[in-house]
């Protein structure tokens, strides 16, 4: 009986061989739901188990032999620097207003070595929000404004040409001094600096030149690089102001130094170049510090997540440990290292860790709890300030020109007294000289070891291929779930419509109908469309509010807000329908207008994921649970079940979370307390990121504002 | 027996001066007469602005006409000879060069630095007496033989992408030229040795034996000269046959004390120095097949001037009293050794002082009482070279993989600032300045691009450049070539060109080695035709007789070249090759699967196929397998539904029983260990 009925079945609708992919494809669309509660959660779960699969990092390029030489900076050196020192912060050299006698002290000593030596004068640029220069190359052709004789800044840089060099490459060394208000951290890396430059005057392993750039901070640090950088890249050959700029006074007084100096020929006002830069240290002595230990810090994250290469900071971590035995640090979130579920987090990592290890004993994969808590705090930060896009010093400027650079800030531990200063000069230096002659020693520019990485401690890291996975798993369910909302709301409206309950049958007269229906979701793509044109205006409407003088941050933020809301309204009235469903046929519009949403958000967040990892990152974790999550609240308070209650609030935190200006204001509370939150920090850290050209910008203004807007208008959906 | 006789003849013969005249003189006329194989060996030293100085070796040796003594030569090395016989070169110049010679301390207007200072690498150019096809031929050849001959990869010349042919800017203006450079070719011992060979004493006697290879190569700047020219043979007229150039200079620190010296910085003393504490050695005799062999020590003009000589106003009298002792026993400085004689430069139309020459003759001296001389200062003297009008520098603008451009720029140095203005008296003055710009196919020029700024304002190009020759590069084939004669006035204080250019692909076998090191841009070179380096000394007609000093008096236009620049090309990840085949086979895989399963479908038969499948009963393992475990269950056998059903279902408990097992797998374990 069975079989016969089988048997008509089977003649009446044959079934064609549907491929395996097709089937697993077909299966995973149909379990989305359970897939992406897997996806979600391992991705989560992947995310913190990053810290345990860190790898020690290892020097990938063997030219490079960090320590292989002994330090051949002597106490010679270090006197040297110490002079300069005792001459930079005697008060006679700050008589001048405008620390032009500094300058001077500095390019004698300069000359004095037989280095080459020129200033730079530069007007510090305003860093302006250009909608359109973004992803571009810092440009050249910008035709300067009216500076006053006043405001410049004089960079001193001295060169060193190796003797026996081809003067190709070039190795900088940066030093940011303020002359007007200095510190003695400051005088002290110039003494730094001094006595490794010193050193390298007189050695002959030297094959790459080597600039000294005593970058004038008085306009900030990066500017002041920065400007350098500009000259030494794309130079303007014709300036319009330099007539203006060579009448001023102060000018001639440094050129005035030319004539002192006996072996003249070395001086020139010109700009000096060497050949292409193979990597930049800058160094940065702190003045107070409250550490017990001499300690370094590295600063590696330049515009848009970009990172050096991972063998620039193993070189210094490598020398500082070592061979100079200082403590090095990374930057970390500090708010999480007391965090107690961290702490318990780590330790279930660990017991697991020991279970495992008890199993078979070549599983190795736990670390202690505390070194758990101190590097996910560590790659926090890692992911923060790479998701931020900003520069965390004046290497990021070195980083626009895809020069490899870092930051290294000196912490010494004591007061300085004579001792303690002698002994800072001579670690500190030879630190300097140790990763400088490593670089000497590059054949090849930096191209062995990762740039796509994330870091732990110093001495740890996840490299893409590790950090990928969690992404992976985080945005992977959301094509999956648009696939079967797309094929849920049609079949739905089909049995709500068709009269028969098998869909054998649909004949020919209800081919248009499929054809009308399989084409309903352009409906819901328009109002996505709509609201992603309205989110790239909200981004670009800063820049008019950034023209208006005299305004407040609070008020700029709140003309924004305004403006937004009064053009999303309007775009809302000319161009769509409004949000609200008008037919009964069309009750499922709100999952076809989630399934849209939720392939626009996979698609910006993979473009976003090759841009700027870690802001795509940061971002699936927001948007990728608001997205699945967001139901109609109506039909959730309809069904009144626990299931849907959870559900509910869940959709209502996550739609207050997930929306930007809230989530900064959580993430700043985090970090710095809840006291002093201002409406205005938000506009000012969007005003940041858009003078640093952060993509993170685009993607809050073009990616998450959108689908934040369009899930909430999935909440208030009137079924 | 004769031949090997006539050395011994031919030594004596040089080394007596009087016989060898009249030698001359009773000799047959026709056949020896002028035309003898000569050698002569000098050394020029002449200390250098930033405590440095200069050694510069000249070796000439010359040979008659070929035809005079058919294949054999007496001095001259045969395999120049023969390479010029074979390859019918006209002219050529070979240099291998490390380090930089630095234009603004070390002078750039004296026939020294715009004759010997040349760019890093290898630098060959080459004038063919062949007809026009035969030209690159010949040139393949060459660069060949001369790879085999000095221990180096002048071979890479070889291919047409290498080398290029300039119309008229390089100097030896002629269109059989060839010139091709390897900026990144490293120079040492190995290539020094072979270049001794060429001379008749090696490196074993006289000035020769200072050639110490550590002190050599330890010095700032290090450049060895093949220099020959040929006269046809076959031609009319006066006959040199072929002479043959080498030059060796090097810019050395005398090491007296010098850390000291640095510490104790206050008095800029230039450090003293004598032969023996530079290269370690000593001129103990003489080569004897040297026609000359001496030593000269040359003060230039600015150090001249700083010197201020007792009576340097009549000094057109002092040096024709050569043994006046005003001249070597300054005030300033002290020679160790008495100068033999001294040469005051003839006015010259640049400076207004005029350098001196002191000339010792190593003949003098045996093994047992060596030469050696030596300077000592007294006093801080600091003075300046004689500089090239312009002083240019070349460097790449932009940054990213995507393109750039290539800036020379051109500052005035003050130096020459006098004379320029000295020249301008009949109003229209102009500098004429020719730049020859060689760039490698890979980095793709758009002469379109050429932008000419003078004095910090863009002008059009029209209006400063006066003629113009390029030829755009092949890929592959060819490199390309940009000639520009600039008119510039000669008050112009900076002057800039910029072109720009895009970076093109290579293919991965065409990468070398290194290829993440990036790419060499040869130098360009600049030269400026107006102005001759030139130094005439007084003198007499023993004088005529130095080759050194006679070519210092060959006008040769002051020439200057630029850095060597580095281009970062995009290199592919290098392990790539793998994936990417992977890659593409599966892509490849997938698209012509799918592709035939789509042409060979056909929906009808498929469905008669499904049918007469489903008409006929299961299969015959399935049948079996629900049999047994209906048996095993005690159940009436049901019919299959479906295929995936059942497979489903059996791999749901299938999974189960793994992971229970799994389970108690790893709870023993974990008890029990």
């Amino acid at each position: 009986m069975a079989e016969t009925k089988e048997k008509s079945l089977s003649d009446e609708k044959p079934k064609p061989r549907v491929r395996p992919i097709v089937r697993l494809g077909i299966f995973l669309i149909s379990h989305s739901f359970l897939v992406s509660i897997v996806c979600c959660t391992a991705g989560v779960l992947a995310l913190f188990l990053l810290p345990v699969l860190a790898k020690n990092t290892y020097i990938s390029e063997n030219a490079l032999m960090p320590g292989s030489a002994s330090p051949m900076l002597s106490n010679q050196h270090v006197s040297d620097g110490n002079r300069l020192v005792k001459d930079l912060t005697n008060p006679n050299s700050k008589s001048s207003e405008t620390g032009i006698e500094s300058h001077k002290i500095i390019a004698q000593y300069m000359l004095d070595l037989g280095a080459e030596v020129s200033f730079h004068k530069f007007h510090p640029q305003m860093n302006q929000f250009h909608p359109l220069h973004f992803f571009s190359s810092p440009v050249s052709g910008k035709i300067q404004e009216n500076y006053s004789c006043s405001s410049y800044g004089i960079n001193t840089v001295g060169i060193i040409r190796a003797p026996r060099g081809d003067g190709k490459e070039a190795i900088v060394l940066v030093t940011p001094y303020n002359a007007l208000k200095s510190g003695f951290g400051e005088a002290l890396s110039l003494g730094i600096a001094y006595s490794v430059f010193s050193l390298l005057t007189q050695v002959t392993w030297l094959a790459k030149d080597i600039i000294w750039l005593v970058a004038d901070s008085q306009y900030g640090e990066y500017a002041a690089v920065a400007a350098w950088l500009r000259e030494y890249q794309t130079p303007k050959f014709s300036s319009l102001s330099t007539p203006n700029a060579e009448m001023c006074p102060d000018v001639n007084n440094l050129f005035e130094l030319k004539g002192h100096s006996i072996s003249g020929s070395k001086f020139s006002n010109s700009f000096r170049r060497a050949g292409t830069m193979a990597a930049a240290l800058v160094l940065k002595v702190r003045d107070q510090n409250e550490q017990f230990e001499d300690t370094i810090s590295i600063y590696a994250e330049a515009s848009n997540g970009q990172m050096p290469n991972l063998d620039l900071i193993n070189v210094v971590n490598y020398l500082a440990v070592h061979r100079q035995g200082l403590r090095v640090n990374v930057e970390k979130l500090w708010p999480l290292l007391n965090s107690s579920w961290l702490k318990s987090l780590g330790e279930i990592f660990e017991s697991l860790a020991k279970v495992a290890k008890s199993l078979y004993p070549k599983w190795k994969f736990g670390i202690p709890a505390t070194e758990y808590v101190e590097g996910t705090a560590t790659l926090a930060s890692s992911l923060y300030y790479q998701a931020l896009g900003v520069p965390t010093g004046p290497h990021g400027a070195f980083r626009d020109y895809q020069v490899d650079a870092i930051t290294l800030e000196i912490s010494p531990k004591f007061s300085l007294d004579k001792v303690w200063r002698n002994d800072i000069l001579l670690r500190g230096g030879r630190l300097i000289e140790g990763v400088i002659r490593s670089v000497n020693n590059l054949l090849e520019k930096f191209h062995q070891s990762f740039f796509l990485y994330l870091l732990t401690s110093p001495s740890k890291f996840v490299s893409v291929g590790v950090y990928m996975i969690a992404f992976a798993l985080l945005i992977a369910p959301l094509p999956m779930v648009a696939a079967s909302l797309y094929v849920d709301a049609n079949s739905s409206s089909n049995c709500s419509k068709g009269d028969s309950s098998t869909p054998s049958a649909i004949t020919d007269t209800d081919e248009h109908g499929i054809a009308i229906r399989s084409w309903r979701w352009l409906n819901s793509a328009k109002l996505v469309f709509i609201v992603h044109l309205w989110g790239a205006i909200v981004s670009l409407l800063p820049y008019f509010i950034s023209q208006i003088p005299d305004c407040s941050p609070t008020t700029s933020f709140m003309i924004w807000v305004l403006l937004s809301i009064l053009s999303l309204l309007t775009l809302n009235s000319v161009l769509a329908s409004p949000l609200a469903c008008a037919k009964a046929t069309q009750e499922k519009e709100w999952a076809l207008v989630k399934s849209v949403t939720i392939s626009s958000v996979f698609i910006g967040l993979g473009l976003m994921s090759v841009i700027n990892f870690a802001t795509a990152e940061i971002g699936a974790l927001l948007m990728v649970p608001m997205c699945l999550l967001a139901r109609p609240l109506k039909l959730d308070v309809r069904a009144g079940t626990l299931r849907s209650f959870c559900r509910l609030i869940c959709n209502l935190v996550l739609g207050h979370i997930a929306f930007p200006p809230a989530a900064f204001f959580l993430l700043k509370g985090m970090l710095d307390g809840f006291g002093n939150a201002n409406v205005g920090d938000f506009w000012m850290w969007v005003e940041s990121l858009w003078a640093w050209n952060s993509a993170t910008y685009l993607f809050i203004g073009m990616v998450q504002l959108p689908c934040w807007v369009l899930c909430v208008s999935i909440l208030f959906h009137t079924c | 027996m004769v031949l090997l006789q006539r050395p011994h003849i031919l030594l004596l013969l040089i080394d007596t001066h009087q016989f060898l005249q009249c030698w001359i003189a009773f000799g047959s006329a026709n056949e020896e007469g002028q035309q003898q194989e000569e050698f002569s060996e000098e050394l020029l030293v002449k200390p250098l602005p930033d405590h440095k100085l200069l050694a510069h070796f000249h070796f000439q040796s010359s040979a008659p006409p070929s035809t005079s003594n058919g294949c054999h030569h007496h001095l001259f090395p045969k395999a120049i000879s023969q390479l010029v016989q074979k390859f019918r070169v006209k002219e050529m110049e070979l240099s291998f060069t490390q380090g930089r010679w630095n234009y603004e301390s070390w002078g750039g207007f004296d026939p020294i630095s715009s004759s010997n200072a040349k760019p890093p690498g290898v630098e060959l150019w080459a004038v063919f007496d062949v007809p026009q096809h035969h030209i690159d031929a010949s040139w393949k050849n060459l660069t060949h033989t001369l790879s085999g001959l000095f221990c180096a990869s002048i071979n890479f010349l070889e291919s047409t992408a290498t080398y290029s042919t300039p119309e008229w800017s390089f100097p030896p203006a002629s269109g059989n030229v060839r010139y091709g450079t390897l900026p990144c070719e490293a120079v040492c011992t190995e290539n020094l040795t072979p270049w001794l060979k060429l001379l008749p004493c090696r490196d074993k006697a006289a000035i020769a034996l200072l050639l110490d290879r550590p002190s050599l190569y330890r010095g700032f700047y290090h450049s060895q000269r093949l220099h020959l020219t040929s006269t046809e043979s076959s031609s009319e007229g006066i006959d040199s046959g072929i002479i043959l150039e080498q030059t060796l200079t090097v810019v050395l620190q005398p090491n007296s004390e010098r850390a000291i010296e640095v510490h104790a910085s206050e008095k800029h003393v230039q450090p003293s120095w004598s032969l023996s504490s530079i290269f370690g050695k000593q001129v103990s005799g003489r080569c004897v097949l040297a026609k000359s062999s001496s030593v000269y020590l040359l003060l230039d003009r600015g150090l001249v001037a700083e010197l201020k000589f007792p009576n340097k106003e009549n000094g057109k009298s002092a040096a024709n009293g050569l043994t006046s002792e005003n001249f070597w026993s300054n005030p300033s400085f002290e020679l160790s050794v008495n100068p033999d004689r001294i040469f005051l430069e003839e006015s010259s139309s640049h400076s207004k002082s005029l350098s001196i020459l002191y000339m010792f003759q190593v003949e003098k001296y045996s093994e047992s009482e060596p030469f050696d001389i030596g300077l000592m200062w007294k006093v801080p003297v600091a003075w300046l070279c004689q500089q090239t009008p312009l002083h240019a520098s070349r460097f790449f603008m932009g940054s990213g993989n995507e393109r750039g451009a290539i800036a020379i720029s051109l500052k005035s140095t003050q130096f020459t600032e006098g004379f320029m203005s000295a020249n301008s008296k009949d109003g229209s003055c102009e500098l004429r300045v020719d730049v020859f710009q060689v760039v490698p196919w890979y980095v793709k020029v758009y002469f379109h691009s050429l932008r000419v700024f003078v004095d910090q304002q863009p002008r059009a190009v029209s209006d400063f450049i006066e003629k113009i020759h390029v030829s755009p590069s092949k890929d592959k084939m060819s490199p390309g070539v940009m000639e520009v004669v600039l008119k510039l006035p000669c008050r112009v204080n900076t002057a800039a060109l910029t072109i720009e250019f895009d970076k093109g692909f290579l293919r991965i076998d065409e990468y070398p080695p290194d290829a993440n090191q990036g790419f060499d841009i040869p130098s360009a070179i600049i030269s400026f035709p107006n102005f001759h380096a030139s130094m005439v000394f007084l003198e007499d007609d023993s004088l005529n007789r130095s080759p050194l000093l006679s070519k210092f008096q060959e006008k040769c236009p002051v020439m200057s070249y630029t850095e060597v620049l580095l281009v970062p090309l995009t290199t592919p990840d290098f392990s790539m090759p793998y994936n990417v085949i992977t890659i593409k086979c599966t892509v490849f895989a997938l698209y012509f699967g799918s592709l035939l399963n789509v042409l060979q479908r056909r929906v009808a038969e498929e469905e008669r196929f499904l049918k007469a499948k489903a008409a006929k009963k299961t299969g015959r393992l399935p049948l079996l397998l629900s049999k047994l475990s209906a048996k095993l269950r005690g159940r009436r056998r049901e019919p299959l539904h479906s295929p995936p059903s059942s497979s489903s279902f059996i791999n749901s408990k299938l999974v189960l029983k793994v992971i229970l097992v799994a389970g108690l797998a790893v709870g023993w374990q974990y008890f029990f260990s």
